[in-house]
């Protein structure tokens, strides 16, 4: 692998840029393989590196039914934030987080984590009591959190609308200082240079159609487009797809696959300090290093798997942006796009094992996964190893919903989030 | 925006509709009498189908009754809508085919 420093670019500048290598091995899949990885979005090619770096594993595949990372890990709006409610969530993004901080270091590849912190506004005095109670429930477990007036706010976003005039008046915001945003398509290249170098198979345009059994029930292996292919374990990671891949094996999940949208303005000089998100009325932004305006819109309300939604979805969240930051009015709109989510009732993931021996989950990150790319990847890589989960993700099970210990950030949030 | 036909009103755009989820879910008729796992499965577990699916619409906008439609999840295109309470009914390959064009 090719190191990035100061050196090895000015030494690559010197030579006209033309001595740059490949950053990952393109393969044709091997007959068999000690675990494999449906799904080559963040969150599988992350997993695939953790089962290699920390758990010393070395014959693990990686199959993605398109290009690497062209799925939610493309499309997202990348917010990283570790403020949820409840102590097993708050856990699990923490840890994240904490991964995030020195994530570009531990990859040797930027991944252009900037924590420029989010502000999350309130407009009610039902958003005001919540969000109290999550400053409050996130200082108890270490997290920080802080709450602002409306005043405050804007000192902290200038951009921001805080007049009493408008339809939904900013009555204040928690901040998260230390969340932030980073560059969607680096974390996965990234992962999968470094996994790549530690002799992970990245196979490419290969569909999972198939999931082989013994007749004991234990998993033997993945029909795929480019053939069959022996294994123990298979950790699937397919966001929008997990009821159709673990449907392969007869398992039914608690998820809905539903588009979400997301658009981007012509880019402009660095006009917007941090990300400011309102849950309330439906409107996620925050600058993109190239000046886009990145904007998040709301989930379509059906079953789809389209990649695209309604127009009337983003319009809405348009004319909140609007009223929230007026001098947005004449700003143009690039480009948007729908990825397909995969929520559960409760809003929360699963990381878990299933009913079926050697097969693993991950799933369930509905619009709001990105943000776990490492923190998720280390732990699903530590359940596949050790065929056991770690105690963070532990309460993360598909049993939950049969047992009633939901995780209810649906509930917490009181819209999605 | 889908453009969606109520039974009782006509084709009408997808703003006037609320989604309800997929259709033909039967409640246990005496919940004390089934399993943890039976009734995990009635509540949360679900098909989510890519391909047809049978899902509920509600015309919230409109004349405010709830029906069923079928609808190609990697289109999008609608098969048919019809009343509640009708049972699900068996699509022929062609309009299958239709709607997965
Ligand atoms: C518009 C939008 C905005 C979002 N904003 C945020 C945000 O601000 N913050 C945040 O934290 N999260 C956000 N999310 C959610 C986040 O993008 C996802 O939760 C996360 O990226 C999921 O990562 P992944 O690696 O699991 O999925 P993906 O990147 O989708 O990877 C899954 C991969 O599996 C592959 N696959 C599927 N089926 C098969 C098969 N049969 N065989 C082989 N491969 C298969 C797919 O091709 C895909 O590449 C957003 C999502 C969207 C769509
Ligand atoms: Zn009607």
């Amino acid at each position: 692998m090719q190191k990035f420093s100061a050196l090895s670019l000015a030494r690559q500048a010197i030579g006209g840029h033309l001595g740059w290598k490949p950053q990952w091995r393109s393969v044709a899949p091997k007959p068999a393989y000690d675990i494999v990885i449906v799904g080559g979005g963040g969150h599988g090619l992350g997993t695939a590196y953790y089962l290699a770096r920390q758990h010393g594993l070395r014959n693990i595949a990686v199959i993605e039914r398109g290009w690497l990372a062209g799925g939610n890990t493309a499309r997202n709006t990348t917010i990283i934030r570790s403020n949820y409610l409840f102590d097993e969530s708050s856990s699990y993004y923490e840890h994240s987080l904490k991964l995030w901080e020195n994530l570009s270091q531990e990859l040797n590849y930027n991944v252009m984590f900037s924590q420029r912190g989010c502000l999350m506004v309130a407009h009610t005095v039902h958003d005001v009591q919540s969000f109290k109670r999550h400053v409050h429930a996130n200082r108890l477990n270490g997290i920080d959190n802080e709450w602002l007036t409306a005043e405050e706010a804007k000192e902290f976003c200038p951009p921001l609308n805080i007049s009493p005039n408008i339809r939904y008046p900013v009555l204040g915001a928690s901040l998260q200082r230390r969340a932030g945003t980073a560059r969607h398509d680096a974390v996965a290249w990234g992962f999968a240079r470094a996994a790549s170098d530690l002799g992970v198979d990245i196979i490419e345009n290969c569909e999972v159609t198939g999931i082989m059994r013994a007749p004991t029930g234990e998993v033997t292996g993945i029909n795929t487009t480019r053939g069959d292919i022996r294994t123990g374990k298979i950790g699937v990671s397919v966001a929008g797809h997990s009821s159709v891949v673990l449907g392969m094996a007869g398992i039914r999940l608690p998820l809905q696959s539903n588009p979400l949208q997301a658009l981007v303005s012509e880019p402009v000089k660095p006009a917007f300090p941090t990300i400011v998100m309102s849950n309330t009325i439906h409107a996620y932004i925050s600058q993109s290093d190239k000046g886009e305006m990145v904007i998040g819109a709301g989930t379509d309300s059906y079953v789809s798997y389209t990649q695209r939604g309604g127009l009337h979805i983003p319009a809405h969240t348009l004319e909140a942006i609007c009223e929230l930051f007026p001098m947005f009015r004449r700003l143009r709109m690039l480009r948007s796009w729908g990825g397909i989510t995969d929520n559960t009732p409760d809003r929360s993931p699963i990381t878990a094992k299933t009913s079926i021996p050697g097969l693993y989950v991950n799933c369930g990150w509905g619009t709001g996964g990105f943000k776990a790319t490492p923190g998720a990847a280390n732990l699903f890589a530590w359940t596949i190893a050790r065929n056991e989960p770690h105690p963070i993700n532990a309460p993360f099970t598909i049993e939950r919903f049969r047992d009633g210990v939901m995780i209810d950030e649906a509930a917490a949030a009181a819209v999605a989030h | 925006m889908l453009l969606i036909r109520c039974p009782y009103c006509g084709d009408r755009a997808e703003i006037e509709y609320a989604n309800a989820g997929e259709a033909h879910i039967v409640r246990p008729a005496d919940p004390m009498a089934v399993s943890d796992e039976e009734w995990a499965q009635y509540l949360y577990m679900r098909d989510n189908p890519k391909g047809l699916i049978a899902e509920r619409w509600r015309h919230s906008h409109g004349c405010g009754r709830f029906f069923n439609a079928i609808r190609d999840t990697r289109t999008d295109r609608f098969v048919m809508t019809y009343e509640m309470g009708q049972p699900r009914p068996t699509i022929d390959s062609e309009a299958a085919a239709e709607a997965a064009r």
